[in-house]
């Protein structure tokens, strides 16, 4: 596309501006040159720009926002009066020193939540769906209908599964009916973090599987074939062939889902509630400090669990950036050559 | 290639994150000052106005407005839903309040937000004498005011009360419901006694980590003659009185008079485990009389007010007041509206229809009513009996704080004199601003 532009506005330039920079002839054969790239890069800033406005709206303004706010404590009450003032008191970088002192026990709490539910979700995940993607790219009767009744859990809204769960893991629930021994899941404790975990593995372990098929339907056939020949077994091929191959597409998953679980709301909110201990994330704390109209401390929040999704998504983006070189190199060279010892 | 997935990852990466920013700061950034002092309010304009409250399951919301709208077409009502819990209707009336916003005119609050409505200046103070207060039930009013002044009307009220298996009852020879805790464990024993009755629980409310443990233990507290805060709005939870109070669910847990699943329940867990024949006692709000009697207990079941240490206990108070948000136009149509609404004749039709306890004295001896509803002169008893919640400004901490210490307490986690300890201290810190 840029390659039509360029001789497009060099002609419709060069007349206009050749009359009135004359004396400079030396330049005015790289002139229209560089003017061409100008006048492309101006068309690009115009063809972005729509873009641009719609994130400094949503994105970049809110966030400054949230940072401005985050710098403000909470209204006081005059006892004479009765009220709480009108204004909040600018308290500087109090609301993020805090984390070490008073309300840092809560901050914490919340932070090692995360962490834990981030980790063991989106690992037994990773497991689940790769597993699930394996069966789905097999050919066999029914395939369709395994492949669509996997899917189902991922099409249902986060909210709903979370009513659904709350029944199973009721204290009459089917969870404890078939477990034959009754287990408090919605109580505030170890098992309410097992509930979640269940729950949100059940939920998204589809969307890994589904990226990861669609990682393994553009593996080709004869790799498979190759390596059968030179008699390969079926876990080397998955270790050596299947893995490698879909490594791009599976860690794309994995972020996603990284970044979405550091996030988690909806979930331990719905299926075990407000304010427990247990399950409570950083997104719930910023949530619960917002609705006690603490917004400075809420955004403090916000913004501290921005940065930690931050940093993760960075360290995923480099690692995947290196993955990336080097496994789709490796794998192009590697390809031909088996092919061809195949047909030789 | 590599690199436009990379930055597409990137670009989705921040969207994400900063969504979250969204999120949690969509309500904020109204530090902006209005009129510092609140002068007495004066009730001008007539015209349109709104009126705001939870989905109106029953009806009867639009019925009571469409009565107003013929008699004033010149100053209609619109009904604006929220929804159906009260969490999310009290954070949009903030957020209104915090955009100063003249959306909403008329609010249907719940009895606990007032102080903090009023404390913030959200809501108008409004002229008691014009009224009928009166003739409502004390407590109730009492909900409405903030530090003296009344800031919201009741509009309707509610009582806990205390559901029993009259059938078993009756067959282990006892007459009159309990009226002590003692009574009602000793009743159980002899009832657990009957074949029948052998797997059963005696007693369970709502203990979940929830406004309901609040609910209960306020309850407990008030029915063993403690109290929470006392007339001045100090915490005054760390006395004996309220340690025996605490004391009796954190025993009834470990001897198994409430089942050790109660500790899950929600009102709707405790009203099927009474209908399945699981809970010879059970405290609940009136609503469950008539489901209630529509499963396989019908007719095995009466009400009795709760009971309580010494005597019959005292219940927390439900119900919704009507407030007037400071920063609507036509107030005196506001002010005629919130009278009609709170009036007399529609808290009869609110009872008849939508089965909402009111808050005049008078409709709990109606003859007529009290065949349609049983359960009334008992909930009056209740109601009369009860005492508000803490009314405090920072109610959505102070509630944060007593459910934590009494999960702990109920949960074994703390021995009951250390909860209602740190109970104080956190209630301390939280009065004190």
């Amino acid at each position: 596309m840029a390659d039509t532009t360029i001789p497009l506005d060099t002609t419709a330039a060069v007349p206009g501006t050749a009359a009135t920079r004359r004396p400079g002839r030396p330049t005015a054969t790289r002139r229209p040159r560089s003017r061409a790239t100008a006048g492309s890069g101006r068309l690009a800033a115009l063809l972005v720009s729509p873009t641009l406005l719609v994130l400094t709206i949503v994105v970049i303004y809110p966030t400054l926002m949230a940072l401005d706010e985050s710098l403000y404590g909470t209204r006081g009450l005059d006892p004479k009066t009765g009220f709480i003032s009108n204004t909040e008191p600018f308290v500087g970088l109090k609301n993020y020193t805090d984390i070490f002192t008073q309300a840092g026990d809560r901050f914490w709490n919340a932070f090692w939540n995360t962490t834990f539910f981030t980790v063991v979700t989106v690992s037994l995940e990773t497991v689940i769906g790769v597993a699930m993607a394996l069966i789905m790219h097999k050919a066999f009767r029914g395939r369709g209908l395994v492949r669509a009744s996997i899917l189902v859990p991922w099409a249902i809204p986060t909210a709903i599964s979370g009513l659904l769960w709350k029944w199973i893991f009721n204290a009459d629930g089917i969870a404890n009916v078939l477990l034959g021994h009754q287990v408090l899941w919605t109580a505030d404790g170890f098992s309410a973090k097992v509930a979640v975990v269940i729950a949100d593995v059940w939920k998204t372990a589809p969307f890994i599987g589904l990226l990861v098929l669609a990682g393994l339907q553009v593996v080709p056939k004869e790799v498979y074939e190759a390596a059968r020949l030179d008699g390969a077994s079926a876990l080397q091929q998955f270790w050596r062939i299947t893995l490698p191959l879909v490594k791009p597409a599976l860690l794309v998953a994995v972020l996603f889902r990284c970044l979405d679980a550091l996030r988690m709301f909806d979930l331990p909110y719905i299926l075990i509630g407000a304010q427990k201990g247990s399950v409570e994330t950083l997104s719930m704390l910023a949530q619960n400090e917002a609705s006690n109209v603490r917004f400075g401390p809420a955004s403090a929040y916000a913004v501290l669990l921005f940065l930690y999704v931050f940093l993760i998504a960075l360290a995923f983006v480099r690692l995947l950036g290196a993955d990336l070189i080097g496994e789709v190199g490796g794998a192009r060279k590697s390809r031909p050559r088996k092919a061809r010892e195949v047909t030789a | 290639m590599k690199n436009s997935i990379a930055r597409a990852i990137r670009c989705s990466a921040t969207i994400a994150a900063a969504g979250l920013l969204l999120t949690a700061c969509g309500s904020s950034g109204g530090s902006g000052s209005g009129s510092a002092q609140a002068a007495p309010a004066t009730f001008k304009g007539r015209g349109p106005i709104t009126y705001v409250a939870g989905k109106d399951t029953t009806g009867t919301v639009q019925t009571i407005i469409n009565r107003w709208n013929k008699a004033h077409p010149k100053e209609k009502v619109t009904f604006i839903q929220l929804p159906t819990d009260a969490d999310s209707q009290r954070q949009q009336m903030i957020q209104n309040a915090e955009t100063k916003s003249d959306a909403y005119t008329v609010l249907a609050t719940d009895v606990v937000w007032t102080s903090e409505f009023a404390a913030h200046q959200w809501i108008e103070p409004l002229p008691a004498q014009q009224f009928p207060l009166g003739r409502m039930l004390q407590p109730v009013v009492e909900t409405g005011k903030y530090r003296g002044t009344l800031y919201a009307v009741p509009a309707s009220s509610n009582g806990g009360l205390l559901f029993y298996r009259t059938d078993l009852l009756k067959k282990a020879g006892i007459t009159q419901p309990p009226t002590t805790w003692a009574q009602m464990t000793a009743d159980c024993a002899k009832v657990k006694q009957l074949p029948e009755a052998k797997n059963m629980s005696c007693y369970a409310g709502q203990f979940q980590k929830y406004e309901g443990l609040t609910v209960n233990f306020a309850e407990a507290v008030n029915s063993a003659g403690g109290q929470i805060t006392d007339a001045s709005g100090k915490p005054d939870v760390d006395t004996p009185q309220a340690k025996k109070g605490l004391d009796f669910l954190v025993k009834s847990f470990k001897d198994g008079t409430i089942p050790k699943e109660a500790i899950t329940y929600q009102e709707e867990d405790g009203r099927q485990a009474f209908q399945s024949g699981k809970l010879i006692f059970l405290n609940n709000w009136p609503y469950v009389y008539s489901l209630a009697q529509k499963s396989a207990i019908k007719g095995k079941f009466a009400v009795a007010p709760l009971p309580g240490l010494n005597g019959p206990g005292a219940s927390s108070l439900g119900g919704a007041n009507l407030a007037l948000s400071s920063f609507a136009k036509n107030k005196a149509t506001a002010l005629d509206f919130m009278k009609f609404f709170t009036s007399e004749e529609s808290a009869t039709y609110f009872l008849k229809n939508a089965s909402l306890a009111p808050p005049y004295a008078n409709l709990y001896d109606n003859a007529a009513l009290d065949k349609q509803y049983p359960y009334l002169p008992d909930l009056k008893q209740s109601i009369t009996k009860a005492v508000p919640r803490p009314r405090v400004v920072q109610y959505g901490d102070v509630t944060a704080a007593i459910q934590n210490e009494v999960y702990a307490a109920l949960t074994g986690k703390k021995s009951s004199a250390q909860a209602l300890k740190d109970l104080q201290a956190d209630l301390q810190k939280l009065t004190a601003q």
